[in-house]
């Protein structure tokens, strides 16, 4: 098996779904020729020719809404938005399109289309590069909303996401593309050359959509989180030395309740983290999911740990990333609460 | 401070109570444009977005290279599907007044651009309608009774009662799902093209968006595609003359033809008399046959008048003439053709008549017919839990337990 990080596996994930399906197409800013910003797309136009790997305009309502009409000609666009934060002009296009072309057409028409973007902060991008506005799409009926946390998970998701008749908006957090991030900034950079996730196949597999992983086993606490924060996660519960069962989520709708309510029931007690703005954010939902499911085990409050509701701010990314001290501090909030 | 204010605001040229007045049209004789080889460079046609096309005279002959040349049969096909699709809009308006759908939208006065437009592409084209594209749906083989029954939400609804009326789709006749979203098809087409390219099909795409929708930005990033990709496709602006209550001239329109809005892109512009059966077929054929020899998109503005409100939700004598229309200098399409089928000894106001007569029986069989599957007020019902199909390709669980709790609830659960 190949050592890859996550770059690496979406790229392979790519690379497997155009040789299989040459209804495969990918469209978007800087991807063909240069092979994109992040260099997901790397190497693809040179294999498999500039009329399936497509330079787009500047104008994420135009990609979007051309790969809807793509998709409805029986391709299977993959379009990637260079940013999540810029993801905006072509929201009109997912929200009122493509989420509900099946619906209101009963059936008779949809689009399997993919949209890749890069989220998350930690890379001292500002808040034009830093966003998390996966809450926003999970509100969105008719799509499928996934963040891998790995590149194990990356590549199949992602090949789960390409073969997927729904739509699927795919959110990759940037900051854990080179390496896990354990939420210290001061510490030096690690790779995924020796973790077990960057252990990936060359081949074809996939991971399903839908279905959450137990990162990190344990009996005292659940955190339940995705993408950058499963990582925070796991080292804090390292680092405060409480039995911290670690939830990655993965694909945060269609949600996969079981396996998030089955943990809380045994633990007791639930932490929801993740990087985007508190109010009104996803954890909202998945701390109304659990307590629904899991009252009467509860031992103590529901707690939320997230990105402050502010703008992301450029100079104060480390207040405001949940990273290790807030992760660490939200642990024992719940382990102290009666 | 209102009086300091140097802003320029559009104004229309007659509001209620004032005498219409057109004169802001730029109008050209029948015959008197030029038509160009398909192949023709953009820059050497520039001046096709500035004219108008037009082939039927005021003397109700057919004149100039825009002539289709169209036999007896051909022309009575035209004026047929014209006339079903009024015929069909006034009984539909009659019955949303009488309550017994929530609401309607006429194509009164724009029937040529669907039907004209509809006979000029192939069948294995790819149309993406607006909501006022209804002849399309027609002649396009959805029949009528599927149509009332998708105004009605009953069960024989395409839509399953999830769309507001008039939001048809078709399948097999190549007719996207319509949008109630401004302009969204716009960049679907564009897409669609661009797909048939990559497949080395020869099938091309139609979109239709009215002149208020020119502002929206899907109309922007749509031509920008278009022109970038050379998609072969062809993008429609049907300017008739209103967007509500909004004049054209408030998507800056008095400023520019809407078909000069591809020329900064490179994509040439028709202006056509969007009322004259004959111009708008020849305009659509042509543009239909450069974009399949892979000479890309042609933007094609087709010049007519709401004859009708925007919806049965809308009162135009509150913001325009009421006899604006009797003055729109382009007429009415179906007249016209009418007009031009006598002349040509085709046609009589006797077979007009009876055409009127059948096509009016045919409308009320479908009526009649339609009521059957259910409607507003009486049975058979749709059932509610297909409420929750079609969200996804499969249901995920929570749709599963709420379409459960939905059938507890109505069960006094």
């Amino acid at each position: 098996m190949a050592q890859m990080n996550m770059i690496e596996a979406i790229r392979s994930a790519h690379d497997v779904m155009m040789d299989r399906d040459s209804s495969v197409v990918v469209l978007g800013e800087d991807v063909g020729y240069f092979g994109g910003v992040f260099r997901c797309t790397d190497g693809l136009q040179r294999k498999y020719g500039e009329h399936r790997v497509i330079d787009a305009p500047i104008s994420e309502g135009g990609i979007i809404g051309a790969a809807i009409g793509m998709g409805v000609n029986g391709l299977r666009p993959v379009a990637e938005i260079q940013f999540a934060d810029y993801i905006y002009p072509g929201f009109d296009q997912i929200v009122s399109e493509l989420a509900r072309l099946r619906y209101r057409s009963s059936g008779d028409f949809f689009s399997p289309v993919t949209i890749r973007t890069p989220c998350g902060g930690g890379i001292r991008g500002g808040q034009t590069h830093s966003q998390s506005p996966e809450g926003i799409f999970t509100h969105v009926t008719g799509i499928k909303t996934v963040m891998p946390s790995n590149p194990y998970d990356a590549k199949g998701l992602l090949i789960a996401a390409i073969e997927s008749d729904d739509p699927v908006v795919f959110f990759e957090p940037k900051r854990i593309y080179n390496g896990p991030f354990d939420g210290d900034p001061e510490k030096p950079a690690v790779s995924w050359g020796s973790h077990p996730k960057g252990e990936v196949p060359e081949g074809y597999y996939t991971v399903p959509l839908g279905q959450a992983e137990i990162a990190r086993a344990g009996e005292e606490l659940t955190i339940i989180t995705y993408g950058t924060l499963v990582h925070v996660a796991i080292a804090a519960a390292e680092a405060t030395g409480v039995d911290c069962e670690v939830v990655d989520v993965r694909t945060l709708s269609p949600l996969d309740v079981a396996t998030l309510a089955d943990s809380v029931k045994k633990t007791g007690r639930c932490l929801i983290a993740h990087e985007a703005t508190r109010f009104s954010g996803y954890g909202a939902e998945l701390a109304a999911t659990i307590q629904k499911e899991c009252f009467y085990q509860l031992e103590a409050p529901i707690s939320r740990v997230a990105g402050w509701d502010t703008p992301y701010p450029h100079a104060f990314e480390w207040q405001y990333f949940p990273g290790l001290k807030r992760m660490s501090a939200g642990i024992r909030r719940v382990m102290e609460a009666e | 401070m209102n009086s300091k204010s140097r802003l320029q605001i559009p104004r229309p040229t007659a509001r209620p109570g004032e005498k219409p007045d057109f004169s802001y049209l730029d109008l050209s004789p029948a015959g008197s444009i030029d038509k160009p080889p398909i192949d023709a460079r953009t820059r050497d046609i520039e001046h096709l977005s500035g004219g108008l096309v037009r082939v039927l005279d005021e003397d109700h002959s057919a004149k100039g290279a825009w002539n289709p040349n169209f036999d007896a049969n051909q022309l009575q096909v035209g004026l047929r599907w014209m006339l079903l699709n009024r015929v069909f809009d006034e009984r539909m308006w009659q019955i949303q007044r009488q309550g017994r759908i929530s609401f309607y939208m006429q194509a009164t006065g724009e029937e040529a651009v669907s039907i004209a437009q509809g006979m000029a592409l192939r069948p294995g084209d790819m149309c993406f309608p607006s909501y006022r594209n209804q002849g399309l749906f027609m002649y396009r083989g959805v029949k009528l009774v599927d149509m009332m029954c998708q105004c009605l939400s009953n069960t024989r609804d395409m839509c399953q009662g999830r769309q507001l009326p008039i939001m048809y789709h078709t399948k097999t006749g190549n007719v996207f799902s319509v949008s109630g979203n401004l302009g969204t098809q716009y960049p679907h087409a564009v897409g669609w093209a661009m797909a048939s390219a990559i497949k080395g099909e020869d099938h091309i795409a139609a979109s239709w968006v009215g002149d208020g929708t020119t502002a929206e930005a899907d109309f922007h990033h749509a031509l920008t595609f278009a022109a970038v990709y050379q998609a072969p496709v062809i993008l429609n602006v049907v300017n008739n003359q209103w967007a509500i209550s909004t004049f054209q001239g408030t998507a800056a329109g008095q400023r520019r033809a809407f078909a000069a809005r591809g020329l900064g892109l490179g994509i040439p512009g028709i202006r056509v008399d969007g009322n004259d059966f004959l111009a708008v077929y020849s305009a659509s054929l042509w543009a239909a046959d450069r974009a399949r020899r892979g000479g890309g998109p042609t933007l094609i503005e087709l010049v007519t008048y709401r004859g009708g409100p925007h919806s049965t939700s809308d009162d135009p004598s509150k913001y325009r003439p009421k006899d604006e229309w009797l003055s729109f200098p382009l007429g009415d399409p179906i007249e016209r053709l009418k007009q031009h089928m006598i002349a040509e000894g085709h046609w009589s106001d006797a077979r007009h008549e009876s055409l009127v007569d059948e096509l009016r029986t045919e409308v009320t069989a479908a009526w009649k017919e339609a009521q059957k599957h259910g409607t507003m007020t009486e049975g058979p019902w749709l059932d509610p839990a297909t409420m929750f199909d079609d969200v996804f390709a499969e249901a995920p669980r929570n749709l599963d337990s709420q379409r459960r709790r939905m059938l507890e609830v109505e069960r006094g659960e």
